[in-house]
């Protein structure tokens, strides 16, 4: 573990997301028009970067070496399912996780 | 009087935050056991819920950091992942003009749960709005910050199996992936996120995939526009 590449990570995280938090009071403060496509980039990649999220949480998934990917499947169907019945993230991320925990700890 | 006032806006901004306050404690709770598990105590906790403020990116870093990922990945990961704030900013530009001292620290507080809050114009009469507002974006990075270092403080003091314990990663973008897929008849942006990256995934292995996957998608979406597919 080397403290000072966590502290620099941790810098240009935070450098990057308060940039990107100011920048659009420096930029339109001053009623100037936003750029269309910029607008509209923000109003479609959100959805874009979530898929992409979740493909990236799932890319050490193996499905051709035990548990085939077993776990992660039913942890996220119940999820999946959780969200469409209830539509609460914290029940949905709670009882995920610990489905997920129990399959791996003791079923797999 | 004026202390009157003082307390009504506070309460209200208060009772406002209560729905934030449970989730940012959990999820900032989850947050400090992961990255105690991965040996960063609670300072380091501390200092990213303090420094970044960005809950899902903060759970992607502790990734990062294990992964040892380049800083310019980390750098692009960040843009991408939090690019959302430069159009909760833009929206904001108008109503938060004239808070003078203020203003700098909202909008670094400006996350997507403050913003949810400081958009909705349903405040009561008699509460000034733009402490109103100031109080909800202080409040809410308060319980973020307290969550993170309980976290941190339960992960160091009972030692437990964490074994699947990240899975809490996949479980939250998995649930704001279904949540935004509910909300939306038009799912282009959504399968085109997870087709581009699952394709730069394969080509590129799992080292080196997101970067390409942020371009792709971007290329991808851009091009399917300006052809006038998809619905976009």
């Amino acid at each position: 573990m080397n403290n000072t590449y966590a502290l620099m990570m941790i810098l240009v995280i935070a450098g990057v997301t308060i940039l990107l938090r100011f920048l659009p009071f420096m930029i339109f403060g001053e009623k100037r028009k936003t750029p269309d496509y910029v607008m509209w980039l923000g109003s479609v990649l959100p959805y874009a970067i979530m898929g992409m999220l979740v493909v990236y949480c799932l890319k050490g998934v193996s499905i051709s070496s035990t548990p085939y990917g077993i776990p992660e499947l039913i942890s996220c169907i119940l999820v999946i399912g959780l969200t469409v019945w209830k539509r609460n993230t914290l029940l949905s991320i709670g009882l995920g996780t610990i489905c997920y925990m129990i399959l791996v700890q003791f079923v797999f | 009087m004026k202390k009157g006032h003082k307390n009504t806006t506070l309460k209200t901004a208060f009772l406002a935050t209560i729905p934030v306050m449970t989730g940012y404690l959990v999820l900032g709770m989850g947050f400090g056991i992961i990255l105690d598990s991965r040996g960063y105590g609670v300072l380091w906790s501390f200092l990213m819920s303090f420094l970044i403020y960005a809950g899902s990116m903060q759970y992607l870093a502790v990734d990062l950091l294990t992964a040892g990922a380049s800083l310019i990945t980390a750098a692009f990961t960040t843009l991408m992942v939090n690019a959302r704030h430069l159009f909760y900013g833009i929206s904001m530009t108008e109503k938060y003009k004239g808070l003078g001292a203020k203003k700098p620290y909202m909008i670094f507080a400006l996350t997507d749960e403050t913003y949810s809050l400081v958009v909705n114009d349903n405040i009561p009469e008699g509460v000034d709005k733009k402490k109103y507002w100031f109080l909800v974006s202080l409040l809410d990075q308060f319980y973020w910050v307290a969550g993170s270092v309980i976290g941190s403080l339960i992960g160091s003091l009972i030692k437990f199996d964490t074994t699947g314990l990240d899975f809490a990663l996949t479980a939250l973008f998995v649930t704001i992936f279904t949540d935004q897929w509910l909300s939306t008849k038009n799912h282009t942006s959504a399968i085109t996120g997870l087709l581009a990256t699952f394709v730069c995934l394969v080509i590129f292995g799992s080292g080196n995939f997101l970067i390409p996957s942020m371009i792709l998608i971007t290329v991808s979406l851009t091009l399917l526009k300006k052809t006038g597919r998809g619905g976009l």
